[in-house]
């Protein structure tokens, strides 16, 4: 979609489209899914960290979207709109209950890999590291894995949870001292 | 915690989750399952919309006096 940098305003035919969205136009619609699913199955790829999840969870997301057509406002631009919806609808899976192994399958470093010495020994640090990481709370995930692992912007994870800055700062410095006691339980000091 | 062991944290955090790199795309067209799950799922208004309606509906049974200053309101 095409927004001026400078000013952060759509070109006209943007404009076009979006306004149409929002009276509930679904070759509009069709238009910005085309435009945007790239980067939202992307922003949400990060958060879940399991394609098929994410391409459910896009889906999922679009359907939250066109139900939300007429609370749209094109002066804010769809690209934050639609990642604050993508962000709920990852929070709304992670807070589902889900298994031990479940976790496990999606989050554990693949046991196929070759591992002999340190190497077994860092096998199983990252192994541990990733299951101490799931059992945070999902806002907190959320807010380390974005800021954190994936290194976005403060301001574009604080848009996207709908918080401040400064409430993402929190969140991230939580979830580190968290997973640092969770850790020292089970004998890995950082 | 200080400046040295958040940094190795973070360190570690990443280790045991690699990013994601590049631009990432779904590995089929989503635009299909979307237009099925919009026909599954009409748009239907959300919960706490029907409580306000059933709760305007039993104000207005239970105390019909209050419909002229609700209309007032509207």
């Amino acid at each position: 979609m095409a927004r001026d940098a400078e000013t952060g305003k759509d070109d006209p035919e943007s404009q076009k489209h979006l306004l149409a969205f929002r009276h509930g136009d679904l070759d509009a619609f069709e238009t910005l899914f085309r435009q945007h699913q790239r980067a939202v199955y992307g922003w949400i790829l990060r958060m879940v960290r399991n394609p098929a999840t994410a391409e459910e969870l896009t889906v999922e997301t679009f359907w939250r979207i066109y139900r939300a057509h007429a609370r749209f406002e094109p002066a804010q631009g769809f690209e934050g709109w639609a990642r604050r919806i993508a962000t709920h609808a990852a929070l709304d899976w992670m807070r589902t209950a889900r298994t031990e192994n479940e976790l496990r399958a999606e989050m554990a470093p693949d046991p196929e890999a070759p591992a002999a010495g340190d190497a077994a020994v860092s096998a199983e640090i990252r192994e541990k590291t990733a299951l101490a990481f799931q059992r945070l709370t999902p806002k907190l995930r959320i807010a380390a894995v974005l800021a954190v692992v994936e290194e976005q912007p403060h301001r574009d994870v604080a848009e996207a949870l709908g918080i401040s800055v400064a409430a993402v700062k929190v969140r991230v410095f939580r979830a580190l001292r968290l997973l640092r006691k969770d850790l020292e339980r089970q004998g890995i000091r950082p | 915690m200080n400046a040295h062991e958040e940094e190795r944290l973070k360190a570690m955090l990443r280790e045991a989750l690699p990013p994601v790199e590049g631009e990432p795309e779904a590995g089929r067209d989503l635009w299909a399952a979307v237009l099925k799950r919009l026909d599954e799922k009409p748009a239907m208004p959300p919960w706490f919309d029907w409580a306000l309606l059933g709760g305007l509906v039993g104000l207005a049974a239970f105390f019909p006096s209050a419909i002229p200053v609700f209309l007032y309101y509207l």
